[in-house]
């Protein structure tokens, strides 16, 4: 296998597991009494638990949406699952004092050497919480704040409360609320006016244990002028049972402030991965989501923008790969609240054997606004027959003054392409890949660098294990 | 040993067969020529010898300087040096020229061996500029919106690119004008020597007062009816291919 200088998150080298005793376990299965007790290890005040308990309640009420989505939500059973396992409660700011048997785990997918190479700051989460979270120091001085949430809502309370739950309320969707009720870890960023991070600052999540639930909360906040990128990336075990990750991420771009948030999702095929993602634009600000699924058993995630501010910018840039067994349900929101405003959503899905993955998009522009635009793009490419892609494309756009564009082509990898690449010397897997690769290219080449170049990769090893 | 031998070969597609018994030797230095009437069973020679999947081989060897490579992965055919000139190129929209034939050759290279990108492009220019192929086309997607000209004069440059023991061109003449034939024509010939055997499969003689062949064969009802020199291809311009069908009758 190629050596990589950039985040390793390919699949075989996240497949292993270490035994880890929890000092903090909830038991298995939710109730009052898991909530409770997650709020009480955290030593949370009374309005947090009091939050929780509502939410609880939501989730509760809710049924699944599998009027529109899958059936194979209902393969997840949430009496089966762990809710919160820790080994301790505050991440250490050097990886020296991690525990040996969870530094060993990021050691093994070479997080301490790229946050040398090139990061700004990286949280390490373990199952329920940060084990490690450090900022470099020319950072801090500036004021930029990034700490784990469990972190953040102790220390910065006045910040913290002030955005939580704001863009994306408990009740939005059953996730939503689930994650309300028991989350624990993610990531809290603050970055001040006018501060611009140059270097990435980044999170890596990883589920070690069999039946968990990871529930993280993500809230960041780039203040007037602010510019910050961050990036995730996440792998877990390959355990016989299902596994679930469900998150919520809120990001607030305030005033002529930038954010570009990048995930490479690449869980396990055994994750349930359903998560909840929105940022808010004011004035003359942009947020840009980079999203790319690659693992997983099931994605449910359309991250969304509201335009809240005029002149504020808006773009989702998705790569949807889903192999045999898998299915990308993936998309993007782009909700107009204010005049001149414009989003951008280009999206493309590969689906390969009985791989299925489906593009939803909602673009939303009410009639008294004037001067909005969005151009939408889905391009689906399908590799062999079994295959299967939908679009579910929602746009409602009303007034003179706005614009839409909305483009969806459907391709496919034929025999006779393959056989082709085949006779000029490539490997079936070479072929598909090279297809694949140019299907991707010309939105692949708008990422960093760093995830351009770990991408193909990790598209490259997809199409030489798809070939049977 | 120095050859492509092509024993005794039957092909099957659909159930139907359509080569039968089917012997042909090109040794290298040569240019041969196979041609035939419509449904001869020519295409069926070409992708046979390429190993596409759609074609089942019944019997008979293809022997690349001795070794059959009948039963091979089309890759590996294609690495054993047979290079196969499409008459119907796909296009494969996203993956550009220059990208497409460095795979193509980064395939052939050994474990520790590496492409050197300014030698490489030296090359792709020195060949593009023989074909009159614009340098700008290095960075368009392969055959996609290429007139068929340029999608002949595409397949050409792979194969000088790719440098195979043997070529098979299937109906290169297909759909060019008189210009494009001509430059086509360059290419190859500028190809031809001691280390190639090239194989011209073609409908019409018109290609071969271009590439001039050291052997023309007759291709009919999946078998090679008669071998000549490049007077026969003349014969059969003249007298169409009428005069070999009723030979064979007369003869039977």
């Amino acid at each position: 296998m190629a050596a990589t200088s950039t985040i390793d998150i390919d699949r075989e080298k996240g497949n292993f597991h270490y035994d880890t005793q929890y000092n903090y376990d909830a038991g298995t299965g939710l109730n009052e009494d898991t909530i409770r007790y997650i709020s009480d290890v955290k030593g949370e005040d009374q309005w947090l638990l009091d939050f929780r308990l509502k939410a609880l309640k939501i989730f509760e009420s809710k049924a699944l949406p599998t009027h529109w989505a899958t059936k194979d939500l209902e393969n997840i059973n949430f009496d089966k699952i762990r809710y919160y396992l820790a080994k301790g409660q505050k991440p250490s700011r050097s990886w020296e004092e991690v525990p040996d048997d969870v530094k060993e785990t990021f050691e093994r997918l070479g997080i301490p050497e790229q946050e040398r190479k090139f990061l700004a700051g990286v949280e390490a989460q373990f199952d329920s919480e940060a084990v490690y979270s450090n900022t470099k120091e020319a950072l801090a001085k500036e004021g930029v704040i990034f700490i784990g949430s469990t972190e953040g809502l102790k220390e910065h309370p006045e910040i913290f409360r002030k955005w939580f739950g704001k863009v994306i309320p408990t009740g939005d969707n059953k996730f939503s609320a689930l994650n309300s009720a028991v989350f624990s870890g993610g990531s809290f960023i603050y970055v001040p006016p006018g501060v611009k991070v140059r270097q990435p600052l980044q999170a890596y999540f990883r589920i070690n244990a069999e039946n968990f639930g990871q529930f993280e909360r993500t809230l960041i906040i780039a203040d007037e002028g602010a510019e910050v990128t961050y990036m995730e990336g996440c792998t877990a075990p390959k355990f016989e049972t299902t596994t679930l990750h469900s998150a919520v991420v809120e990001l607030i771009a305030l005033k002529g402030a930038k954010i570009q948030y990048i995930t490479v999702q690449n869980w396990s095929n055994n994750v349930f991965n359903l998560v909840t993602k929105r940022g808010m634009a004011m004035k003359e600000a942009e947020i840009k989501w980079i999203d790319c699924n690659i693992g997983s058993r099931l994605t449910m995630k359309y991250p969304a923008v509201i335009l809240k501010g005029e002149k504020s910018r808006g773009e989702v840039l998705s790569i949807a790969l889903a192999n045999d067994c898998q299915h990308q349900d993936t998309g993007a929101k782009m909700i107009h609240a204010a005049d001149e405003t414009t989003s951008n959503i280009i999206a493309k899905s590969i689906s390969v054997g009985t791989g299925r993955s489906s593009y939803r998009g909602l673009v939303s522009i009410p009639k008294h606004l004037k001067d909005c635009k969005n151009n939408t793009e889905c391009d689906a490419l399908l590799i062999n027959s079994n295959s299967r892609t939908d679009t579910y494309p929602a746009i409602s756009v009303r007034g003179d003054g706005n614009s839409v564009q909305h483009e969806a082509s459907v391709s496919k990898v034929s025999a006779e392409q393959i056989f082709y690449m085949m006779q000029r010397g490539l490997s079936e897997g070479e072929a598909m890949s090279l297809s694949v690769n140019g299907f991707v290219n010309d939105l692949i080449s708008q990422f960093p660098m760093e995830y351009s170049v770990e991408l193909k990769r990790l598209i490259d090893m997809e199409m030489e294990g798809s070939v049977g | 040993m120095n050859s492509l031998e092509v024993k005794n070969l039957s092909v099957v597609i659909e159930g139907k067969k359509i080569l039968d018994d089917f012997s042909l030797t090109v040794p290298k230095g040569e240019v041969h020529a196979l041609m035939g009437p419509n449904g001869s069973g020519k295409s069926t020679l070409a992708k046979a010898l390429a190993g596409h999947p759609n074609y089942t081989v019944l019997a008979g060897e293809s022997l690349v300087d001795g070794k059959n490579v009948i039963g091979l992965s089309p890759d590996e055919i294609a690495r054993s040096g047979i290079f196969m000139a499409f008459q119907y190129p796909s296009e494969i929209s996203g993956v550009s020229i220059a990208n497409f034939i460095r795979a193509a050759i980064t395939a052939r290279l050994e474990e520790d061996e590496e492409l050197q990108a300014t030698q490489y492009y030296k090359h792709l220019y020195e060949k593009m500029d023989l074909l009159k192929i614009d340098r700008k086309f290095t960075s368009r997607s392969i055959n996609a919106g290429f007139s068929g000209g340029e999608k002949k004069r595409c397949e050409i440059l792979q194969m000088m690119m790719l440098e195979p023991k043997y070529a098979v061109l299937d109906e290169t003449d297909s759909g060019l004008d008189i210009d494009a034939l001509r430059i086509v024509a360059d290419g190859v010939n500028s190809m031809r020597g001691p280390d190639i055997g090239i194989l011209v499969i073609t409908h019409y003689q018109r290609l071969l007062s271009y590439i001039v062949p050291d052997r023309v064969h007759v291709l009919y009802n999946g078998h090679i009816v008669r071998s000549g020199d490049k007077g026969l291809a003349l014969e059969l311009d003249e007298k169409g291919y009428d005069w070999v069908k009723d030979e064979l009758a007369a003869t039977a």
